[in-house]
């Protein structure tokens, strides 16, 4: 098995690119859109091939919690949900998170608030960037925009959780997650051994096998002392992700008057909508976040120095839109453009709000 | 018959003065100090009647703080 | 012979194991916490379990577990021990994976998730707790607490038309297929103790054994929350618990 060209579904590229990554071990609960990653894991049966565990759950909160079973033992775990899943997990993503473990959490995004819409969504924005659960962390937070991405962000996530010891997301649309698209799979990797596993991962509660000192992996400090020095420690991470992490992707903003921010999916609605746009002359930028968090915020702030104004285009009611503010300091006009309820918006609706809001840019 | 004669060693640092240990106990060896207290203000175990010990560890299964040391001999009766 | 000669010529009957460390407790004085950490030392220590052994440890008295047992440990959220101990398992067989859980953790909050645990079978020791009490937060009612007991959220006693029965869990987790051995023990007397003990090493065997899961339930007291002595406490234990929890093995495959 090497390189592979196939056409497939966002979610089934995640669980493709799972046992490819090496991925130890995915614990998920069905919840609709994203039931794929668990059915083509379970169709796969990759504990014949590479020895990855999958295990259906009975609970997202369960699952949660096997994850952070299984990355308290060094092992490369994930799991994957949608929106009210996700938001069950947020107790255990804190634990993960304050115990400096690596995972993989997948959030194809349905519409909200409470049990919603099965239909495409942006509108965990907040949830997956801000926190999300109790107290002071982040996510790392990866917003594919494509099948592919939905494959490489797997590894990408991974990567960075394991190099920064802290969990990441990949925070994809429900259009992403069940739209079918060519996707290159990347040359499987084996699984760690369980040497590597006791080398990269020292801390890990793998049984003492010979250490002098055991392994506790614990979010719990009850000297205020010492729990203060723990959150230091966690903001130390935090900072060193977001000066070295931030990742975007520019479409048209060499010479662009305008600039629109988008994610996800949505980005690839407003590339089409600019380009549609630049035909009648006007000029129009794209960046496109790939990291929520670390948000690309000087990139932004580069870019709004020589445009007119910004226009925010998310499936939600404006939740991006405030980093995007935060970032240009207030200093031109920052609209926000979104559809709730599941609706995705076409180009045309796309450029609409742009003429409304920036009448004068087709004069 | 031989006679079995058992002795305690108490880590009266550790211990509590649960009481758990004077209560098993079969032949009244021990007591919790009347006044005394240990490091952390325990009134700590003692062997206030060491003789009469027969080694039988009840006291060491009771403890919840593993204070006891517990050992044994047998003496042969020479009549 | 006096004392010093049988310490220096006599026979070592019993010294703590050295796997429990150092450490004080944190546990109240006679709390049943502490023996049993001094018994699931001594098992894994005897079963030269040392290197293999992974914890884990929820919320309750005992999230502190980890400070005196000298294997590794994973400090679990509330009641989510044996999802936790479910990963750590499978993707780990070759170790030996146990959970240790108060009744408020395994039969309330965590309910779902030691039933699943248990109904897969999965090859994992879980230590039950039963003091029918929760303890670290102040003497509040648990599922198993008595009707009539008194708590800090029951200051009348347990009412069932308020506040429901007290459940028997390891009833419960015998009906299930996965379990292998589910066994109700106390550790009040030295009797009880050494079989409690005994209890916990036929436990791990069945993990070695990969039999799947294996339950032992210690009925406990929490004299603080009981607001008895220590030894009241194991009275009023053995004179008003043993009927509702019966000591004994419930299955055992």
């Amino acid at each position: 098995m090497a390189e592979e060209i196939r056409l497939m579904k966002g979610n089934e590229a995640i669980a493709h690119a799972a046992i490819r990554y090496g991925c130890d071990g995915y614990f998920g609960y069905p919840i609709t859109p994203q039931s794929e990653v668990l059915e083509t894991l379970e169709e796969l049966m990759p504990w014949e091939t590479t020895g990855m565990v999958v295990l259906q759950a009975e609970s997202e909160v369960a699952a949660i919690n096997m994850v952070y079973g299984g990355a308290s033992t060094g092992k490369a775990v994930m799991t994957s949900s949608s929106s009210p899943g996700v938001s069950l997990k947020q107790e255990g993503i804190s634990y993960i998170a304050a115990s400096e473990l690596p995972a993989l959490i997948v959030n194809v995004m349905r519409g909200g608030p409470g049990l919603g819409t099965i239909q495409p969504s942006q509108a965990d924005y907040f949830q997956a960037t801000k926190g999300g659960g109790h107290g002071d962390y982040h996510l790392i937070v990866l917003a594919p925009a494509t099948v592919q991405e939905m494959a490489d962000f797997v590894s990408l996530g991974f990567d960075l959780a394991f190099k920064y010891r802290t969990p990441a997301m990949i925070l994809a649309d429900g259009i992403v997650g069940q739209m079918m698209e060519k996707v290159v799979l990347p040359e499987p990797r084996r699984r760690r051994t369980e040497k590597e596993i006791a080398e990269q991962c020292p801390w890990a509660a793998t049984g003492r096998h010979g250490r002098k000192t055991r392994n506790v992996v614990t979010s719990l400090e009850l000297e205020p002392d010492k729990m203060e020095v723990n959150n230091l420690r966690l903001q130390e991470t935090y900072k060193r992700i977001s000066e070295a992490e931030v990742r975007y992707k520019e479409y048209h903003t060499d010479d662009a008057e305008y600039l629109i921010v988008a994610f996800g999916s949505v980005a690839r609605i407003c590339l089409k909508a600019i380009e549609d746009a630049l035909a009648c002359g006007i000029k129009i930028g794209l960046i496109r976040p790939i990291t929520l968090w670390p948000f690309p915020t000087n990139e932004i702030k580069r870019l709004s120095e020589k445009v007119k104004g910004i226009l925010t285009v998310e499936l939600n009611a404006g939740q991006m839109i405030e980093d995007v503010k935060l970032a240009v300091e207030c200093k031109i006009p920052v609209y926000h453009f979104g559809r709730m309820g599941g609706i995705v918006p076409n180009p045309g609706e796309v450029l609409d709000a742009f003429n409304k809001h920036f009448p004068e840019a087709s004069k | 018959m031989a006679k079995i004669k058992g002795a305690v060693i108490i880590d009266q640092q550790r211990c509590k003065g649960c009481d758990l240990c004077v209560v098993a106990c079969p032949t009244n060896v021990l007591q919790l100090q009347p006044k005394e207290v240990n490091d952390r203000g325990y009134h700590f175990a003692f062997t206030a009647n060491p003789d009469a010990c027969i080694g039988c560890a009840s006291c060491a299964m009771l403890c919840p703080d593993a204070c006891f040391t517990v050992y044994k001999v047998t003496i042969a009766d020479n009549n | 012979m006096n004392s010093e000669e049988i310490i220096k010529n006599g026979t070592l009957i019993y010294s703590r194991p050295k796997l429990l460390n150092e450490r004080n407790t944190h546990y109240c004085p006679g709390c049943s916490h502490g023996v049993v950490h001094r018994i699931l030392a001594e098992i894994l220590e005897e079963m030269g379990l040392e290197d293999k052994a992974i914890g884990v440890a929820p919320v309750g008295c005992a999230v502190f577990a980890y400070n005196y047992i000298d294997v590794d440990w994973i400090e679990a959220a509330h009641g989510r021990a044996p999802a936790v101990a479910t990963a750590a398992s499978r993707l780990n067989p070759e170790n030996v994976v146990f959970t240790y859980q108060g009744d408020g953790d395994l039969a309330a909050i965590g309910t779902a998730e030691t039933i699943h645990a248990a109904n897969r079978g999965e090859n994992i020791v879980i230590i039950f707790i039963n003091n029918a009490i929760y303890g670290m937060t102040g003497g509040q009612m648990a599922p198993t607490t008595l009707l009539g007991q008194k708590t800090a959220t029951t200051p009348y006693g347990r009412r069932a038309d308020l506040n429901g029965f007290p459940i028997k869990m390891s009833d419960i987790l015998a009906q299930l297929d996965g379990t292998c051995y589910v066994t109700r023990q106390a550790v009040h007397t030295p009797g009880a103790v050494r079989k409690a003990k005994k209890a916990l090493r036929q436990a791990f065997e069945n993990v070695l054994a990969k039999k799947g899961t294996s339950v032992v339930e210690i009925v406990s007291t929490c004299n603080s929350g009981w607001k008895l002595t220590p030894a009241q406490s194991n009275d009023w234990m053995a004179a008003n618990m043993f009927d509702k929890y019966p000591l004994g093995d419930l299955k055992n495959i």
